[in-house]
């Protein structure tokens, strides 16, 4: 049997780190593309599909993310679709980062007073200018902070998606236990590296935080 | 492509087991796990410089790892160091100390929003430094912060499913296993996830008029 050395541990740790990563951006960037067009949706149409949107935003907060996990991985599945681990995975954690992002961004732009949106059409702009030159600058700088704080949960979501066997730093965690033995390390080094991920993202956040609301008193 | 709930449903029994481990992890982690927050904030706001930055350093190492590693870590790692755990014990003490780590920051919140008047009319009624936390300063901190709470005990709940992993038999474990046996993975899933939502919806009520009356008087 071979010895494995803490330099072999890590070596395959970091390997399987870039797949986190990753998983991270492929979630967050397809999460904010789908985020903001539900917004526009959520801003444009009538109550109907406000209701809707609002609903697809509890299912997504209200219920676990290792079910939507599964969900995505049996149903695609069962629509005819073979589909890969790294599919799935990539599909829910969208849909899932879509679904906080969208409520954290209406939360933003619904901050903006409504004279803001009266004194655009005064002047004759459309919804479209209105928005691009009146809303959204004021309310990107609220919904900066909260969206990179948010970054954090989705890094902490992949780690869901060793459990459909996606081999990412959580499932190369659990393989290398399995094989040296040393679940105390190698957990340890699991957890730190998600740790050296996340707590600058949350740093930044939170300095982003302090800027945008001035120092609390 | 068929869907057959009723594969599922009948295995009602089953899920019913793992409505309740779920709600009973959820509900010793909320207890425990607030009074480890409400220590822990405590110790932020008064306590010692080395006390301060040991309950930081945890704060932060918990927030952020995800769930699932600090409960790998302490359910394969620790037996290496020789801490034995069952799952179930090991998923208890992942979820407290995971809440309570939430809880420090919301209730520290709490805690500095007091008006510093509060606390020197207190003093000037000679309770006690305990008195004043206990009494004066923690019901309204706790009613300030009790929507951000109960958001967080939801999360905690979710994100038991995980204890399913190391063959805890809460309702996703429950799920995993009517599907090994009639192949219904989808609709299990389906099943489950609906559970979830009920849970979820059901717990945010209970605990937004539990908190008044327990915590903080109406």
């Amino acid at each position: 049997m071979n010895d494995f050395t803490l330099w072999d541990i890590l070596r395959n740790l970091l390997l399987a780190l870039r797949w986190t990563v990753a998983l991270s951006l492929i979630a967050f960037v397809g999460g904010g593309v789908v985020g903001a067009a539900l917004l526009l949706a959520r801003l444009r149409a009538g109550p109907l599909l406000d209701r809707a949107i609002a609903g697809y935003v509890q299912l997504f907060q209200g219920t676990p993310l290792l079910m939507q996990l599964f969900l995505a991985y049996f149903g695609i599945a069962l629509l005819g679709v073979e589909v890969s681990a790294w599919t799935a995975a990539a599909f829910a954690l969208t849909l899932y980062t879509s679904a906080f992002l969208t409520e954290i961004w209406r939360g933003c732009v619904s901050a903006v007073p409504k004279g803001q949106w009266e004194a655009g059409s005064s002047l004759a702009l459309g919804f479209g200018e209105q928005l691009r030159h009146v809303i959204l600058p004021q309310a990107t700088r609220l919904a900066i902070p909260p969206t990179v704080g948010f970054l954090v949960q989705v890094v902490k979501g992949t780690a869901l998606a060793s459990v459909i066997g996606f081999v990412e730093l959580t499932k190369a965690g659990s393989m290398i236990s399995n094989a040296t033995f040393r679940p105390f390390a190698v957990f340890g080094c699991v957890a730190l590296m998600y740790f050296a991920l996340c707590f600058p993202v949350s740093m930044l956040a939170r300095h982003l935080e302090r800027r945008t609301h001035g120092r609390r008193a | 492509m068929q869907l057959d709930f009723g594969a599922v449903l009948v295995d009602w029994r089953l899920l019913g087991v793992g409505v309740l481990w779920t709600l009973g992890l959820t509900a010793v982690a909320t207890v425990l796990g607030m009074v480890l927050g409400i220590a822990c904030a405590w110790a932020r706001a008064h306590g010692p410089g080395w006390l301060r930055w040991t309950v930081g350093t945890y704060v932060e190492l918990i927030r952020n790892t995800p769930f699932i590693v600090q409960l790998f870590f302490i359910f394969f790692g620790l037996p290496a160091a020789g801490v034995k755990l069952t799952p179930e014990t090991a998923s208890m003490i992942a979820m407290v100390l995971n809440l309570g780590a939430y809880a420090t920051e919301i209730i520290r919140a709490g805690i500095e929003a007091t008006p510093r008047g509060q606390v020197e009319a207190a003093l000037s009624l000679a309770l006690t430094r305990a008195q004043v936390f206990l009494r004066v300063v923690l019901p309204p901190a706790l009613k300030r912060v009790w929507p951000a709470m109960v958001s967080q005990i939801i999360i905690v709940m979710l994100g038991s499913a995980v204890c399913s992993q190391i063959s805890v038999e809460d309702l996703s474990y429950a799920a995993n296993l009517i599907q090994s046996r009639n192949f219904r993975a989808f609709e299990a899933f389906i099943v489950a996830t609906l559970v979830y939502l009920v849970l979820s919806v059901m717990t945010r009520r209970l605990l937004n008029w539990l908190g008044p009356r327990f915590f903080f008087g109406r």
